[in-house]
């Protein structure tokens, strides 16, 4: 009787969790991957198998490409970016300095607001010759920039504003690692005499390497997983220079509502974060995660 | 031969203490500098909303001070009943979260049964694809169980949360196995020690989950964006969204004011409560 319950028990506490993650993560994330494969339903046209047809015609889509290029640029940018100033706002904030509480208020501010409401305050910010930015470069004789208008700086504007949002959550991280090491290392350091950078190469560093990892995994799913920014301030223009990826899904499912074309392109989303999926559980000390 | 090398090794000191005050001097400033840098933008976001439109790029110290702003963008837009709304959506979303996660933690941390490892990684899938990167998908399961902009749409997907399954998890494992027995000797049943001995002794847990919880629904617009259609439902994140797009052509300031307006309560709750939250969310990245 005992034994039985004891098989039972668990999967009775487990049911409710199973029910909605199978409903909205695992079964979506298959039907993705059919309804990619099958043409988008139009009134009472049934959906028709057409192969591989998206994915090829994905091949010649420059919008797709751009989507894709952008975000790898996003990513590459905005994630070593944060990552090394997280690490700096914890050094700071961990250190013995004065005001240490205010400097993290100031750090961890961003991070709580939504970023439908800093995105935008900060479209003013880039509002050309009227805006905070170019105020502020004016004063040094350069002149106004259309900072969201154009193509060259669209991307980078946006990055900036990931990077002031999401650094000071991250900072978070590296903060509870850094009180979590052991003082004895630093003064053992101190005893050998080694030097702050030294030691913060050769010790801290590697010692928070678990950390950097997991956040750099945050980071890099953030890059993929939202786009509020886009949205509110550029919708993905001009001409495309700063659609993202899931963007590209929204506009395509929503605006357009071809949403077989929508799940291909999901697709690939699907992939890129299953294989970040792999490199954390390849690579990645386990303990981070896991256990 | 000590006495000769003693004046020199001082001034060589001397010179390096000099040399790392100068480096220390940067650091503090720097230091500093990137804190006011960091909270500028929020800053000028509360000038421009508490000022009147003619200064918003002028910076006078007495410019005179108005509520305006705050008073046109709620007569400008129902923010009231979106404010209603998120409340809404954050408790539904808060409870089922604590209900669900509490079950699926305790099941993983104290039972073993077949498949349990797979079980678990499947649960784990969900912490890299978070419900609104199948937006496609869930958006046609909500039309199919005929739930369309209502809170239950917006709220679904992020109850079974993986993140929240994890945390837990990780905290009911460290519960002695000896209370866990004690309490089964007194004859209580599985649900009974949960409620009685796991749920109290997780309490941090609980207040640091339910804060990360909190923020990022409070935060989250692609979804429900996507889900929600009228202003019966629409939470503030959505409002804001429709207030502010450029073609509604309104004042910056009033957008600014709104903008705070909608980030209030968290802001508020913040400073009062900062070393709770900053300790909240460290807790909950560590596990």
């Amino acid at each position: 009787m005992t034994r039985m319950q004891n098989s039972v028990t668990p999967w009775l506490l487990l049911l409710p969790a199973i029910v909605l993650l199978a409903t909205f993560t695992h079964i979506p994330a298959v039907m993705t991957l059919i309804d990619s494969l099958f043409t988008t339903p139009r009134g009472a046209r049934p959906p028709r198998f057409i192969g591989a047809e998206n994915y090829v015609s994905m091949l010649s889509d420059p919008v797709f490409f751009a989507a894709l290029k952008n975000n790898a640029i996003y990513a590459l940018g905005t994630v070593p970016l944060s990552i090394a100033l997280s690490l700096l706002m914890a050094i700071i904030v961990n250190s013995s300095l004065r005001g240490t509480t205010l400097l993290r208020m100031s750090f961890f501010l961003p991070t709580i607001l939504p970023m439908i409401a800093v995105a935008n305050i900060w479209l003013f910010f880039y509002t050309p010759g009227y805006g905070l930015f170019d105020q502020v470069l004016g004063l040094f004789g350069i002149p106004a920039h259309n900072w969201l208008g154009n193509q060259d700086t669209v991307l980078g504007s946006l990055m900036a504003l990931a990077v002031w949002k999401e650094a000071g959550f991250f900072m978070i991280f590296y903060l509870a690692a850094l009180q979590q090491l052991s003082p004895t290392l630093r003064e053992a350091a101190d005893l050998e005499g080694a030097g702050r950078w030294y030691f913060f190469r050769r010790v801290t560093f590697p010692l928070l390497m678990p950390t950097t990892l997991f956040v750099m995994i945050n980071a890099v799913i953030n890059s993929f997983r939202l786009i509020d920014h886009v949205i509110v301030m550029t919708r993905g223009g001009p001409d495309n220079a700063s659609t993202l990826l899931l963007y590209y899904v929204y506009n395509t499912a929503f605006r357009f509502w071809n949403t077989s074309y929508a799940s291909a392109l999901t697709m690939v989303v699907l992939f890129i974060l299953a294989s970040i999926a792999f490199l954390q559980f390849g690579i990645l000390d386990r303990k981070v995660h896991y256990k | 031969m000590t006495a000769s090398a003693l004046p020199l090794a001082s001034t060589e000191m001397q010179r390096a203490a000099d040399r790392s005050s100068f480096w220390r001097v940067l650091e503090i400033s720097g230091s500093y500098l990137l804190g006011i840098l960091w909270v500028l933008p929020l800053f000028y976001a509360v000038w421009m909303a508490i000022h009147p439109t003619a200064y918003e790029v002028r910076f006078e110290l007495f410019a005179p001070l108005t509520l305006q702003n705050f008073k046109d963008a709620l007569n400008a837009a129902p923010f009231a009943r979106y404010f209603f709304n998120t409340f809404l959506l954050i408790s539904v979303i808060l409870a089922s979260q604590f209900f669900i996660c509490t079950l699926a933690g305790y099941a993983f941390a104290r039972f073993d049964f077949r498949g349990k490892t797979i079980m678990f990684m499947l649960v784990l899938v969900q912490l890299m694809i978070m419900p609104e990167v199948l937006l496609v998908e869930n958006y046609r399961t909500i039309v199919r169980l005929g739930l369309l902009d209502t809170v239950w749409a917006m709220g679904l997907p992020y109850m079974a949360s993986a993140f929240g399954i994890f945390l837990l998890r990780q905290v009911f494992m460290t519960v002695p196995k000896e209370l866990d027995d004690a309490a089964r000797i007194e004859g209580a049943g599985p649900i009974t020690t949960l409620l009685k001995v796991y749920v109290p002794l997780a309490r941090p847990i609980y207040v640091a989950y339910g804060l990360v919880s909190v923020s990022y629904h409070w935060n989250n617009l692609l979804w429900p964006l996507v889900i929600t259609n009228s202003v019966s439902t629409r939470p503030l994140t959505v409002g804001l969204q429709i207030f502010s797009s450029p073609d509604q052509g309104v004042q910056w300031s009033i957008i600014s004011a709104a903008a705070l307006m909608t980030s209030a309560p968290l802001l508020i709750g913040f400073l009062l409560f900062q070393r709770q939250f900053v300790q909240s969310f460290m807790r909950a990245g560590i596990k």
